[in-house]
């Protein structure tokens, strides 16, 4: 790895750099949390953003994501939801400096703003396909209509692409019909199941194992590897589902 | 070229993987035991990570259409040519119409054959892996059937020559106890929310290898790993290796094909240097997971280089004492 303490200098403004007492001394607090910033393996380190899963959050990922990119020895940077993960070509001489760099970073950085464009999903909610439409029903204490009409009324926005290719992280689900995660994960569910996994919703873009819960289906292609880019949704997107059909 | 005469299911065209997309969602895919193409690869006079064949259901029997040099590495699958038994990690050639054997492996998980040049399938995204689930890269986006034919980068044969196998050539690196493999693991980013006896669970498992089990993880069976009250995780991209806790509490590990990201609490990632051992870990064996300091895990990288180094010079020395063939 070639960053190191000393060049930690070079790549963050020397505003955030004047908090910086030592690596320990580096906090970032928000809200009165702070980043967490793990280890995953050798070459990966994961920086993890405090805070509710707000759009100004992601901002600031997509600004920290763009910052670090530009820092040697980078191989891979892939937001997640108001997360980072840092790939780097060899392993870090020193995690502590890739830490600290990227807690100053994090308190410097202006949030980015991504004006994307507006892409209709037409959606056939439940049945066979959505077939956990009635366990997120039960779950919200809300028919499923209700379901179904607040899902299709909501805007949502790209945070970040990734689980399968394609696969748009979507904030903007309405807290009402947030729904857990299955506690054991569903081993075949199709491609273009439209899904909602804790505060998430999404569309499943490759047939296999998926621990959301699926509400309904849509035929568009999310990804084609012969396209430039490949995927359909790209961050800073906004989407809107439109009801096809409902099948109760 | 070469025909595929039987393949089971789900054996593949890989090469090292497929780098710089995990942010649009696609996998690395690439081969489960990168130590075992490379040196394949290697023993032909290949770069590295050329695209190879990952055998891992047998009887995986082909027929090569023309003369042809071929290297078998990874498991030992008793490969033979003909009826002639081949060495393990054995580079060789074949003449027009022979066929090339591999069983099921008395030891290892997974075989790999390499061609001269290369298996000639297109890049796709920069890489000739096969993803799986998203049905491309490789042979047409998918598992090799029989019928198929697969061309070589290079049409040449090469004379003999063998490799020791790492798992031979490397010291065992953790103490190793009967039917239990040691795997090194360096502590991920949710430890400290797993309450003190999971955690001790945790290392003191030989963790099973359940049958749900393949490419893109290996779910583990033994004693659950309760979190005090679930937690609702963003996202979050991942690597090979990373070992995730879903809430029912047995762990996966995650491997070449797993999704970009995912949300469970992560526990543990097994270290890069181990990775190609866990790829050769057969359904149903066991596992344990033993902690190293990150220094270690940084330096245990070195002597799997050095073997795959030594190797490269003694095939370089060994074409260039040989008579040209053609």
């Amino acid at each position: 790895m070639l960053l190191r303490r000393s060049d930690v200098k070079r790549y963050i403004p020397s505003s955030a750099l004047e908090r910086d007492t030592g690596t320990a001394g580096v906090t970032a607090t928000l809200h009165g949390q702070q980043p967490r910033v793990s280890l995953m393996g050798t070459r990966s380190v994961l920086f993890e953003a405090p805070g509710a899963f707000e759009l100004a959050q992601q901002r600031r990922i997509w600004a920290l994501a763009d910052a670090v990119a530009g820092w040697p020895d980078i191989q891979e940077v892939v937001p997640g939801v108001t997360n980072l993960l840092l790939i780097f070509r060899t392993p870090p001489v020193d995690p502590e400096a890739a830490r600290a760099a990227l807690l100053a970073a994090w308190e410097s950085l202006p949030p980015k703003a991504l004006e994307g464009r507006l892409i209709e999903i037409p959606v056939v909610y439940g049945g066979e396909l959505g077939s956990d439409l009635p366990a997120v029903s039960a779950y919200t204490g809300l028919p499923p209509q209700e379901v179904i009409r607040i899902h299709a009324e909501g805007e949502y926005t790209v945070c970040a692409l990734g689980s399968s290719p394609g696969f748009g992280y979507l904030h903007g689900l309405d807290p009402r019909i947030f729904m857990p995660r299955k506690s054991v994960p569903s081993l075949h569910m199709l491609a273009g199941t439209v899904t909602i996994g804790g505060m998430q919703t999404g569309v499943s873009v490759a047939t296999g194992p998926n621990g959301w819960n699926a509400i309904g289906f849509t035929e568009i292609a999310m990804f084609d590897p012969a396209r430039d880019p490949p995927s359909l949704l790209a961050p800073g997107d906004r989407i809107r589902f439109r009801i096809a059909r409902v099948e109760l | 070229m070469i025909e595929i005469l039987s393949s089971p299911a789900l054996n593949t065209v890989q090469d090292l993987g497929r780098f710089g997309l995990r942010n649009h969602g696609v996998s690395t895919s690439g081969a489960m035991d990168p130590v075992a193409l490379a040196a394949g690869n290697i023993l032909l006079g290949n770069e590295e990570g050329a695209a190879a064949i990952e055998v891992q259901t047998f009887p995986f029997r082909v027929r090569f259409l023309a003369d042809l040099g071929f290297a078998v590495t990874g498991a030992d699958s008793a490969a033979r040519l003909g009826e002639m038994a081949l060495p393990p990690w054995w580079a060789g050639s074949a003449c027009r119409g022979q066929l090339l054997t591999l069983d099921t492996p008395r030891q290892g998980a997974r075989a790999y054959v390499m061609l001269p040049g290369g298996v000639d399938v297109p890049q796709v995204l920069g890489s000739r892996s096969t993803h799986l689930r998203g049905g491309f890269g490789g042979f047409a986006g998918r598992p090799l059937q029989p019928g198929d034919v697969l061309g070589a980068g290079r049409t040449e044969i090469v004379r003999a020559v063998g490799a020791v196998p790492p798992d031979c050539a490397l010291e065992p690196v953790v103490a190793q106890e009967p039917g239990c493999l040691g795997l090194r693991v360096l502590r991920a980013g949710d430890y400290d929310l797993f309450p003190p006896d999971a955690q001790h669970r945790f290392w003191d498992t030989c963790w099973r290898i359940s049958p749900q089990s393949d490419r893109g993880g290996y779910r583990l069976s033994g004693p659950p790993l309760a979190l005090e009250r679930p937690v609702e995780m963003r996202s979050y991209g991942l690597v090979p290796g990373i070992v995730q806790v879903p809430p029912a509490g047995e762990p996966i590990i995650q491997l070449s094909d797993a999704n970009t990201a995912g949300g469970y609490p992560k526990i543990a990632t097994v270290i890069e240097a181990d990775l190609w051992r866990l790829g050769q870990a057969r359904l149903g064996s066991r596992i344990r997971f033993v902690e190293v300091a990150y220094a270690e895990a940084v330096a245990a990288m070195q002597p799997v280089r050095a073997y795959l180094d030594r190797l490269a010079r003694l095939a370089a020395l060994h074409r260039s004492r040989s008579a040209p063939l053609h």
